[in-house]
């Protein structure tokens, strides 16, 4: 059976890789090649990179950096960041992404999300969805979290999915960077209707985070998070032990 | 020298650079001679059964990787690759494969019990039927590979090698002499995936 997947996310600005804490005040971490090396060693199943750069010049740099990831790295790759034409699908592409992530430009555009699932087939287009509880809804924010857009997070991910979205990532704006868990609620509505992979994403603090995830909400796929990795709170190894203590199927690399 | 398939599907910058990766020589064209010339042929692939099959007749590299397979080259499909090895598939109407392995491509939905996502996308653990096949020198029962795929190769029991489980055994890879394929991507299965494709490269002939 399918494992579940561990995935960090590397947010990459001018080359380096940063994170945000309820999406403010940016650290600088490290190097986005060797944290990329590291992390597959370590067992992450995939990797997600978001270029949060803003200048043409540094958008060069993220593609070169990418061509650097995907030639040394070999699982998959998820690229999101400033997506908001089939141009900029075909950029990563080239540059050996796998998968792309489509956010604030597929609010712009949503009809990017059919065009690039019929160019490129539904499992390369992720639609990932910033969602807060606004007067007793979730509403999809835009712009890193920003922007309130006032549409319906469950109604716009069903819509994407009927577009062609072959995977979702749910990050809660609620629980982002708050450290005490994953937004098991919002995730169950998702997961609810959803018929593709759900990604969780926002609020991992601890190791016991995720094996609550996938026990509370069983038909979660995937964990992703950014900082509790890069700070080295939580090694992914010692995460897939625990996962695995837990009677999580996941997958185990073998050391010699 | 290695030369992976090149028609005008996908991507190859990753396959390419795993084969470096496990230091073989891989050259990626779409030259007849080029292909003909290379000691083995990777047969890559995404999308849809049909356009693959129809640029494969376009380029007349159909022929020519069937000829390749008769003087017993060595042959590896990949994900869509594989598929197109059967003899036929059922992607969108009907179509003919490449023949080389007696079987056909079949959409997983129907079959699958309720709740079970399609496409079948992630990493599963490969239950061998044949550990011994040299593909596998280097990779164990239960190991994972990532999969990204909604149909399946069917009734091509007699040269499975491996299967992974899905609420039904999906293929997950076959051999037929010389002839290979692996429903998985090796390029993208980390590890392992880097050490079956070194055997493939080590294989004789």
């Amino acid at each position: 059976m399918i494992t579940k997947r561990i995935i960090p996310c590397l947010d990459v600005r001018d080359g380096r890789v940063v994170k945000g804490v309820n999406f403010l005040g940016l650290r600088d971490v490290s190097s986005p090649v060797a944290l990329a090396s590291y992390y597959s060693e370590c067992g992450a199943d995939e990797l997600v990179f978001y270029d949060i750069t803003a200048s043409a010049e540094g958008r060069k740099l993220f593609t070169g950096i990418l061509r650097e990831v995907a030639s040394t790295i070999f699982i998959p790759l998820t690229v999101g960041g400033g997506i908001s034409s089939l141009d900029d699908f075909e950029r990563v592409l080239t540059c050996g992404a796998d998968k792309v992530s489509v956010n604030s430009g597929a609010i712009a555009h949503p009809e990017l999300i059919g065009q690039a699932a019929r160019r490129y087939g539904n499992q390369c287009v992720v639609l990932s969805v910033d969602a807060k509880r606004v007067n007793g809804r979730y509403h999809v924010f835009a712009r890193g979290g920003r922007e309130d857009t006032g549409m319906d997070a469950l109604e716009w991910i069903r819509r994407g999915i009927d577009s062609g979205a072959g995977e979702i990532v749910l990050n809660s704006i609620d629980t982002d960077g708050v450290k005490r868990g994953f937004d098991l609620p919002m995730l169950a509505d998702v997961c609810a209707f959803a018929d593709v992979p759900v990604i969780a994403s926002g609020g991992a603090g601890c190791a016991q985070d995720f094996v609550t995830l996938f026990r509370e909400v069983p038909r979660v796929d995937a964990g992703l998070a950014a900082s509790i990795f890069h700070f080295g709170e939580v090694s992914i190894a010692d995460l897939k032990d625990t996962l695995a203590g837990a009677d999580v199927n996941i997958r185990r690399v073998r050391h010699e | 020298m290695i030369a992976i398939i090149d028609y005008g599907v996908g991507n190859l910058f990753s396959l390419q650079s795993s084969l470096g990766r496990v230091g073989a020589q891989a050259v990626v064209s779409g030259d007849a001679q080029a292909l003909r010339d290379a000691d083995k042929l990777i047969l890559p692939g995404v999308g849809a059964f049909g356009d693959a099959r129809e640029r494969l007749a376009l380029t007349g590299l159909d022929e020519v990787i069937c000829r390749e397979a008769s003087r017993g080259k060595a042959i590896l499909g990949i994900c869509l690759g594989m598929q197109l090895l059967f003899e036929r598939s059922f992607e969108y109407g009907e179509h003919s494969g490449l023949g080389l392995i007696p079987g056909e491509v079949v959409d997983m939905a129907p079959r699958l019990q309720q709740g079970l996502k399609v496409p079948h996308i992630g990493w599963n653990a490969l239950r061998m039927k044949r550990p011994e096949h040299p593909l596998f020198a280097d990779v164990r029962e239960g190991e994972c590979m990532y999969f990204v795929h909604s149909f399946y190769a069917d009734r091509c029991a007699e040269d499975t090698l491996a299967t992974a489980e899905y609420g039904i055994e999906l293929t997950a890879a076959v051999a037929r002499e010389n002839v290979m394929g692996c429903q998985f991507h090796p390029e993208k299965s980390g590890e392992a995936g880097l050490r079956l494709l070194r055997a493939f490269c080590g294989m004789e002939g």
